[in-house]
């Protein structure tokens, strides 16, 4: 239980096409992640997935059944809010239970589910508090424990770590994936940031501009780019692109090295730059090129190493490591 | 750079302002209470001063309680102001909820149309007003001045209360939806209750006007039996002698339960005028 097909799903707002025909396919179990920059429509998929907004055309079927005319309640779905969303006057408990009292579900039956859910969240010693006694991460909680509650076909999530610090962040990460690994649920999860949809995802969804530009594990889209779009959003520091005729390629128009694909030294290599800035992260090392030959290039280097401004440098790219990318943006494979 | 605390000469010029315009507002009510409770020479003789034992005289308040219909007259005037009240802010809040969360064609005309009712006058319309209740039979019934008072009061009670609804945020009434509550139920038991100090301000702004009205009483509703407070205070008012006692006297008496109203919205009220700024 929990397949999602969508079919050339369209969404207009007046003469703005937000979601330009997308057809997916999310397999029972899946963890699919929506990722793409702000305006991108990836929120506007999943609420349309959630019925919250109405498709202006295309099929959306839930388990086989077409449900663009079901209501939000009725498609089996719970939905994780970026701002938590969670009734201000209800105690934890009842937020978790109102779903299903609004169902009609036996009491009986609601208190054992939301005891089941607060347990795999810990959040036994706060079930009588409110939403405003507890702090964010304990309120995302909760808002996850209202979704496990409801056992959806599909657990949507609308960048659900976004309001949280950077600590909290890495933990509730792994919370939700520990989670989907015992509930073994379909979810959709929509982020920009890339590095929860590299560690989550068994499938990325790369949006832009309301149009997919690839699909696949997150292993695919680090190594095997379909466009320069999606190779400049994976990643990060992002891919460095130069343009082809510069290095005397004739087949392609840009090439495309990631940072960590270069090398540096001291004394000789393909081109020949001036260090213009360096990052020290400590485990990494980031250097910024200015090179005559192929413009601003990014370097990333594993562990210490101490340039200076100034210095010149040689930068190698690794040997079958490049990317190549024709005129209209398609890698060539 | 900015300071942190305001100079004492800054304050004390703040407090300065304010006190004397609390004074400007206060004194014609005190004007009334003092003289409310002196004997008629007393009040002409010399109207400023307090009473002194001598001129000390509660006959106005015998005068006003002992006519037996001011206690109809306040009942009138109570039902009418808290049947408004509840009115416009039932149907005030419904509508701002659906202006501020539903897009529908014709959404901003709408605003636009109610945003015109702030602006003109209703006693313009006076004479047609009298008409529509001459024509449905409503004349000397309170039921004409709750309709009156409610439609007087729904314009700005749509225009604030839909600025306070856009701020509600979007992600609560749509986890409400997917819970399974309905429209109704996301209006009254989740933005409504969100509202609240905005529904408070809303209610002081309506019911003062009300309370205070002379001009509807007197044309739509002038008998016996539905006489409000400002109206029945009018009797005490001839052409030639004006008993002064019992017009000040009533007016006291018409200031208490207006400001037990107001004692009631008033906590909720200040929250509704600093929210925002203050969290």
């Amino acid at each position: 239980m929990g397949s999602l097909q969508l079919k050339s799903v369209r969404k207009s707002f007046g003469t703005v096409d937000v979601i330009k025909g997308i057809d997916l396919d999310v397999k029972d179990g899946e963890f699919v992640i929506f990722v793409g920059p702000s305006g991108c429509g990836k929120s506007t998929l999943l609420r349309i997935i959630a019925g919250l907004e109405d498709a202006t055309s295309g099929s959306i079927t839930i388990d086989g059944a077409e449900v663009v005319t079901v209501p939000p309640a009725k498609r089996g779905i719970a939905m994780v809010f970026q701002s938590y969303a969670l009734y201000p006057h209800l105690t934890v408990k009842d937020n978790m239970g109102l779903g299903l009292k609004q169902a009609g579900t036996p009491k009986a039956e609601i208190e054992q589910r939301v005891d089941k859910a607060s347990a795999m969240l810990s959040l036994e010693k706060y079930l009588a508090r409110r939403p405003a006694e507890l702090s964010g991460g304990q309120r995302q909680r909760v808002a996850i424990g209202r979704a496990i509650v409801r056992e959806p076909k599909l657990f949507l999530f609308d960048e659900p770590l976004s309001n949280l610090d950077a600590a909290l962040r890495v933990n509730t990460r792994l919370e939700i994936a520990r989670l989907h690994r015992e509930l073994k649920a379909t979810m959709i999860y929509v982020t920009h940031d890339q590095v929860e949809a590299m560690t989550l995802a068994d499938k990325i969804v790369v949006l832009d501009a309301g149009v997919i530009q690839q699909v696949g594990s997150p292993m695919e889209l680090y190594n095997r780019p379909a466009n320069l779009f999606v190779a400049g959003f994976i990643g990060s520091p992002g891919m460095n692109f130069v343009e082809a005729s510069r290095l005397g390629i004739a087949d392609a128009k840009t090439i495309g090295v990631r940072p960590e694909h270069l090398t540096l030294s001291r004394d000789s290599g393909d081109w020949q730059g001036k260090v213009v800035h360096v990052e020290h992260l400590g485990a990494d090392t980031i250097v910024y090129l200015e090179s005559e030959k192929v413009g601003l290039l990014t370097v990333r280097l594993f562990g210490e190493h101490h340039y200076a401004v100034d210095d010149v440098v040689f930068a190698t790219p690794t040997a079958g490591q490049t990317h190549r990318f024709d005129a209209e943006g398609r890698a060539i494979r | 750079m900015s300071k942190a605390r305001a100079s004492l000469t800054r304050t004390s010029l703040v407090h300065l302002a304010l006190i004397s315009y609390a004074v400007i507002s206060i004194f014609p009510v005190f004007l009334t209470l003092i003289n409310s409770m002196k004997d008629r020479n007393a009040i002409f003789r010399n109207p400023m001063q307090i009473p002194t034992p001598k001129t000390f005289d509660l006959v106005g308040y015998y005068t006003v309680l002992g006519q037996g219909d001011f206690a109809t007259y306040f009942q009138n005037s109570f039902i009418v102001t808290v049947v408004s009240i509840a009115l416009v802010l039932l149907f005030g809040a419904m509508a701002a909820f659906a202006l501020s969360e539903y897009r529908f064609r014709g959404n901003t005309l709408m605003g636009l149309y109610l945003a015109i009712g702030i602006m003109i006058p209703i006693r313009l319309g006076t004479v047609a007003i009298l008409q529509g209740m001459v024509a449905t039979g409503l004349v000397n019934t309170l039921t004409a001045l709750v309709l009156v008072y409610t439609a007087q009061g729904i314009p700005l009670a749509v225009f604030i209360l839909s600025e306070f609804m856009r701020t509600v945020s979007d992600d609560l009434k749509n986890a409400g939806r997917i819970d399974g509550l309905s429209e109704y139920s996301i209006f009254f038991r989740l933005v409504l209750p969100l509202v609240r100090p905005a529904m408070a301000t809303v209610a002081v702004f309506t019911m003062i006007p009300i309370w205070n009205d002379l001009w509807f009483p007197l044309i739509l509703a002038p008998s016996e039996a539905t006489k409000t407070v400002t109206l029945g205070s009018q009797i005490f008012i001839g052409q030639f002698v004006t008993n002064w006692n019992a017009v000040l006297a009533a007016l006291s008496l018409a200031i208490l339960p207006v400001l037990i109203l107001y004692f009631i919205f008033s906590r909720q009220l200040i929250r509704g005028i600093t929210s925002g700024a203050v969290k």
